[in-house]
């Protein structure tokens, strides 16, 4: 065991110390909060640098570390800290882009009032995903899921005075909760069959195989309702409206949340409760894993379509990465896990790259960001256009010398090889050509032609901003050397496997299926914007060729499909109706019923008193009156002359007298 | 420690008299003065409280009225002592509140007599003291309500009154029918008999329906919560801060002393229906709360929410099929005794914070408000993590109950806390809604002069807050105090 | 002649009626009165017969109760003629029927 396992809190923990000792500075100190932030994310960095040593040491390492959070009754509730290869991958991951986006935002938010509490707020989202990823337990696991979930709502509403930023924060934090709702249920699921939450506890975890055999076939709903979770994280379909609005937040908030933290949430968290999903797999299929890929095929598709038709920059970028994530689930579901995380972590640096690209792009042009109105940008920006062009083609999946080829080719490969069938692997492919188009439109309205309104005055931006980029940059390309077939590297490293180099398999059928889509992607998009960049410079891009091709298709996929629009009539106005109906009720009816009662109360009350006026109080009143009557019949007796009382008595006595004799 | 107990209930009784004797102007200043004596007194009965022991302590009991077995035993035990440290918690930080207009002493005067019911409702454990606190409580909340409370107050209070006062006389009229059958007020003699049914046929139902309505009314459960909302919104800050941090603890704290034990079979029987009626509470209530404009009332609705929880879990654990007492019984049980606490500190944090809204805007309509963060970064910042607590953020105090309440009552009834879970959402949902329309948009123009947290107000927040924090992460110390109780009462209902 | 009960009491009797009469017929008060004293007179005379034909005769009880009797009737003209006077003086007449203060 090695030393570090002790200290993983720490990972976590320096960028989350750093995020609250940023929030106590006065808005002055915008120095020392920049240094905090990026003092704590260099340490994570350094840490996850020294966690993921001893995971190269042996194969399929995992350490783990338990300990008791509290004990209710006389049971414990018992939390911990995993270094597995995923994890240690994941960690490098995460601090490594996060670092990047840190240093660069330092640039871009330079004039931002916000900048202190900016800060703040990046670290604690790093310091939260980061928990996530060395969690050992489920319950951590959704601890700072949570965390990272209020991050994101805190940093795309971090320009709180504009209402479309709370309005997008807002969405994305109930949406993702919706999502977590689930993922909740499926966790207290878990906890009641297996009796525990923590993953590897010495055999005993809920992932280890004395847990998995506790689940029986509850495992199927559980995984599912955790799934639910990571759809609302990872924005997949139906649940993946929030994530284009969040990019209302800085450009370097997208790129935290786009590429290196919280989408990345839900794909790990599939990744890591994998056992659960194949759980009495039968050649690598389950219900639960068939329903991962087909939400995985949906999204990814959907959001590619989407993606053709948008004109903002981030936008399209958004949706790039809603689709990349359908193809990740996709990769998870047909058993490539590896496959899905390596895309993962290769999609991390270069959709970073092409946010922090783009957010160059827009610092240059004075925060716009609708693509129509820019143009010629590679003369004025050299770095952010070389840069954004690596990106772009890892992106696409370029083959051979761009990470994202490597990743893109295995999944299509395991997707080949999935039984129950063959559509996704067809659709696959559409979504290969789909990306590899509209990336190709982006790029040519942002680099080439002429330069339109908003790039005239462009400039290349400041070393601060652009060395992140280079960095992020070479990583996207040297990541490519541990993902060849020729020497797969990380996929064995994942897998737990001992690696061999064979240059043999480097050369694949469907590294030229892979060549021959990207390159119909991309040849079909220049030949349809061959015109587009090179109109006249003062106005924006004439009408869009594929709008002009196909209006209606085109304003279907602009509006995004109506999905917003199908939500906001359907599901929020049901809620908000559902609400409304409450307190209606709540005001009327039960308290209508408990005012019945009372009128019932006064009702009787009025009777009693009715009663009492009618029948006791006249009772009363009419026995007086007798009474008076019958003084006054006997007071006629009362003469006032005493001899004749006097003589009654006598008779009276005489009588008594005539009586005794009588009777005796 | 003998007469410990004694001080503490009596203390705030002798502060209502100091009140009245000082002059007018530092009322406020002796109230708290005494308020802090009795809150000593509750800590130094948590320091020498043995947490590893089963029962009652510091008991004291003489004889009062030997010919209804009618005693005066006070005791605490983990659940007790509990909700003593949560009376002294809340009552000073309700003073702390916006101050009443024309509060004056007769005010603090009765929020003391006030906090003496209370802690003699809290540590009474023979049935006849215990309602005679249980009643007394009432009359000084219907008085702060009728005199300062708001608009609607005099309806507000009759309604309240009659309300809770109803519930009361069918308790008491069940409490007499069971003592003339078994003999005894004895709390945990009662307990005792209860196992094998204290009343038999028909007249343990009704019992039953006595002691359930009363209190359900005071908790209060779905649907007999009417009263809460108008009573919350109109009564002053801190009233309200104390009717919900510790008066709908009354109810819990009944239910899980009273009606669980002396009637184990009779909820067995009914258990669907009452856990129907606590899923009622939690789904509809923030379902009413979305739908509100006035701040105040909105909280209150998410009161019911939260004490729905507690009503879910107290239902499943009794209508759970498992002899033995098991982790989910001690989880569900746990997770209520958290959630009292929790919600009482966060609940009261939260109108406390209303109040303070209300004190600068002199409104507190949900659309009074707009840009607040601009104007008052630190009131925004404090209040959203009494808000983030109260719609269970992970890291603060409101998960660690609800949490363990849905892990006990999901093993026992799964569809009914699946269902619950929707609470949660809405819940989320409401509170997101306010602080998009409170803090962030353009600065409204009626906010414009706010000032910021004062001095004296972040004295207040701050301690509550870091309270919530700490139990947030590291909430082993709050357990220690009741764990014992648990493992002892998850046996007794077992 | 031996002297026997039944002789005493017809006299008493007589006497009894002869004041009955009187109270009942005459109109001035002091007649009334004087009436009255005859038929407490007679009850003594019953009172002193009935002593003395009892079987034990040698207890003075029936003189005792005679004693007492006529030290009452004393008091009571003593108060009569009192009230007589004091009606005098305020109505200035004797006549009862006219003193019909009490009419019902």
């Amino acid at each position: 065991m090695s030393l570090i396992i002790h200290y993983l809190w720490l990972i976590p923990a320096v960028p989350l110390v750093a995020s609250l000792a940023i929030l106590s500075l006065a808005n002055a100190w915008r120095r020392s909060a920049a240094a905090l932030a990026v003092a704590g994310q260099t340490a994570a960095l350094a840490l996850s640098a020294v966690a993921f040593l001893p995971t190269l040491q042996t194969h399929g390492f995992r350490a783990v570390q338990n300990f008791t959070w509290f004990t209710f009754g006389d049971n414990a509730l018992r939390l911990g800290f995993v270094l597995d290869p995923l994890a240690a991958a994941m960690l490098l991951m995460i601090s490594l882009v996060g670092l990047c986006i840190f240093v660069f935002s330092i640039g871009y938010m330079a004039e931002d009032k916000n900048f202190v509490r900016f800060f703040a707020y990046l670290s604690f989202f790093s310091g939260a995903m980061l928990g996530v990823v060395v969690a050992n337990s489920l319950l951590l696991l959704f601890i700072f899921w949570e965390l990272v979930g209020l991050a994101s709502y805190l940093l795309i509403g971090l320009w709180i005075e504009r209402p479309s930023a709370a309005a997008a924060a807002k969405k994305a934090f109930i949406t993702t909760r919706i999502g977590d709702m689930g993922f909740f249920v499926g966790m207290l699921w878990l906890y009641n069959r297996s009796g525990t939450l923590l993953f590897y506890d010495d055999g005993k975890g809920c992932l280890e195989s004395a847990g998995l055999a506790m689940l029986g076939a509850s495992a199927t709903f559980i995984a599912l309702l955790i799934f639910f979770g990571a759809v609302g994280k990872s924005g997949q379909f139906p649940l993946h409206v929030w994530l284009p609005d969040a990019m209302e937040g800085p450009t370097p908030v997208s790129a935290l949340i786009h590429a290196a933290t919280m989408v990345a949430a839900g794909v790990f968290l599939v990744a890591r409760v994998y056992p659960l999903f194949s759980l009495g797999a039968i050649n690598g299929v389950t219900s639960s894993l068939t329903v991962v890929v087909w939400i995985g095929v949906t999204t990814a598709l959907m959001a590619a379509l989407i993606a053709i038709a948008q004109a903002d920059i981030k936008r399209i970028l958004a949706y790039s990465t809603v689709s990349q994530l359908g193809l990740m689930m996709v990769s998870l579901g047909v058993g490539g896990m590896a496959a899905g995380i390596m895309h993962l972590l290769a999609h991390g640096f270069f959709k970073a790259l092409l946010f922090l690209g783009s957010g160059s792009v827009i610092h240059g042009c004075h925060s716009e960001q609708d693509i129509r109105k820019m143009g010629g940008l590679r003369r004025f920006m050299p770095v952010t256009f070389v840069t954004y062009a690596i990106g772009m083609m890892a992106l696409s999946g370029v083959p051979f010398f761009f990470s994202g080829g490597w990743t893109k080719e295995e999944i299509l490969h395991a997707v080949g090889h999935w039984p129950p069938s063959r559509a996704p692997y067809y659709l696959m492919f559409a979504g290969v050509v789909l990306t590899a188009f509209y990336m190709t439109r982006q790029i040519i309205y942002v680099f080439f032609g002429n330069s339109r309104t908003a790039a005239k005055q462009a400039h290349e931006s400041p070393p601060v901003m652009t060395i992140p980029l280079i960095v992020l940059a070479l990583g996207a390309i040297l990541l490519s050397i541990v993902l060849t077939p020729a020497w797969p590297w990380l996929h064995d490293y994942l897998t737990g496997e001992s690696v061999h180099f064979e240059i043999g398999r480097l050369i694949q059928p469907m590294l030229f299926v892979s060549l021959a889509l990207v390159s119909a992607g991309i040849g079909i998009a220049v030949w349809m914007y061959r015109k587009a960049g090179v109109q006249d410079g003062d106005r924006p891009a004439d009408i869009d060729p594929l709008e002009h091709a196909q209006p209606a298709l085109f304003r279907f996929l602009a509006n995004k499909m109506w999905i917003d629009e199908l939500y906001a009539r359907t599901v929020i106005a049901f809620s908000w109706i559902a609400a409304l109906l409450s307190d209606w009720m709540d005001r009327y009816f039960w308290d209508g019923l408990v005012r019945g009662f009372g009128a019932i109360g006064q009702v009787f009350a009025m009777f009693t008193a009715g009663v009492d006026e009618r029948g006791i109080n006249t009772g009363v009143d009419e026995t007086t009156v007798g009474a008076r009557g019958l003084g006054r019949l006997m007071s006629a007796a009362h003469s006032g002359q005493i001899q004749i009382y006097l003589g009654i008595v006598a008779i009276g006595m005489l009588a008594l007298l005539l009586l005794y004799a009588w009777l005796a | 420690m003998v007469g410990v107990i004694t001080a503490i209930i009596f203390i705030p009784l002798l502060g209502a008299l100091a009140v009245f004797v000082w002059p007018q102007r530092n009322c406020r200043v002796i109230a708290l003065i005494f308020n802090a004596i009795s809150a000593a007194c509750a800590v130094g009965l948590w320091r020498k409280f043995d947490a590893t022991a089963t029962g009652l302590q510091f008991v004291e009991r003489h004889a009062w009225m030997p010919a209804i077995n009618a005693e005066y035993l006070v005791g605490v035990d983990g659940l007790s002592l509990l909700l003593v440290l949560l009376t002294s918690l809340i009552i000073p930080f309700a003073f702390l509140a916006r101050p009443v207009p024309d509060g004056g002493r007769g005010f603090y005067a009765t929020m003391l007599v006030m906090q003496f019911a209370l802690y003699g409702t809290f540590t009474a454990q023979n049935f006849v003291l215990w309602f005679l606190f249980y009643e007394m409580s009432l009359i000084p909340a219907f008085l702060l309500i009728k005199i300062w409370g708001g608009e609607n107050r005099d309806r507000a209070a009759t309604k309240f009154f009659l309300y809770t006062f109803l519930g009361s006389v069918a308790m008491l009229l069940s409490f007499l029918g069971i003592y003339f059958v078994n003999g005894t007020f004895d709390f945990a003699a009662l307990a005792d008999l209860g196992k094998y049914g204290l009343l038999s046929g028909k007249v343990a139902w009704l019992a039953f329906a006595g002691i359930f309505i009363g209190l359900a009314v005071k908790v209060p459960l779905f649907p007999f919560h009417t009263w809460l909302p108008d009573a919350y919104q109109t009564a002053p800050t801190g009233v309200s801060m104390v009717l919900t941090g510790v008066l709908s603890k009354m109810g819990v704290y009944g239910f899980v002393r009273l009606l669980l034990p002396l009637f184990p079979n009779e909820i067995k029987i009914i258990g669907p229906w009452l856990l129907a009626l606590a899923v009622c509470s939690i789904v509809f209530a923030p379902l009413a709360a979305w739908a509100q404009r006035d701040l105040k009332r909105m909280v209150a609705y998410l009161s019911i929410n939260h004490l729905g929880y507690c009503m879910l879990a107290l239902f499943a654990l009794a209508a759970s099929p498992a002899a033995a007492a098991n982790i989910d019984t001690h989880a569900a049980l746990s997770g209520v005794f958290m959630q009292i606490f929790n919600h009482g500190i966060t609940a009261a944090a939260l109108f406390y914070f209303v109040g303070l809204l209300e004190q600068r805007r002199g409104a507190r309509g949900i659309g009074d408000f707009g840009g607040l963060m601009q104007q008052t970064p630190l009131l925004c910042g404090w209040m959203s993590v009494a808000m983030f607590s109260s719609l269970g953020l992970p890291g603060l105090n409101g998960v660690i109950g609800e949490f363990l309440i849905f892990k006990g009552a999901f093993a026992i009834t799964a569809w009914f806390t699946a269902i619950a879970v929707l609470g949660l959402l809405v819940t989320a949902i409401v509170f997101v809604r306010v602080m998009q329309s409170l803090f962030s948009g353009p600065l409204a123009e009626s906010c414009g002069a706010f000032p910021d947290l004062l001095q004296g107000e972040k004295f207040v927040v701050v301690p509550v807050i870091l309270l919530m924090f700490a139990i947030g992460i590291a909430p082993q110390f709050m357990f220690n105090i009741f764990n014992t109780t648990v493992v002892h009462m998850a046996r007794l209902f077992g | 002649m031996t002297p026997t009960l039944q002789i005493f009491l017809i006299v008493s009797a007589a006497l009894f009626s002869i004041g009955l009469l009187a109270a009942l017929s005459r109109r001035h008060a002091i007649f009334i009165l004087i009436g009255i004293e005859l038929m407490l007179a007679a009850a003594n005379l019953n009172f002193i017969a009935f002593w003395r034909f009892a079987p034990q005769p040698h207890q003075p009880t029936g003189v005792m109760f005679a004693i007492f009797s006529i030290a009452i009737s004393a008091a009571e003209a003593a108060v009569g003629l009192a009230m007589v006077i004091a009606v005098y003086r305020h109505y200035h007449t004797t006549n009862v029927d006219q003193l019909n203060q009490l009419k019902g």
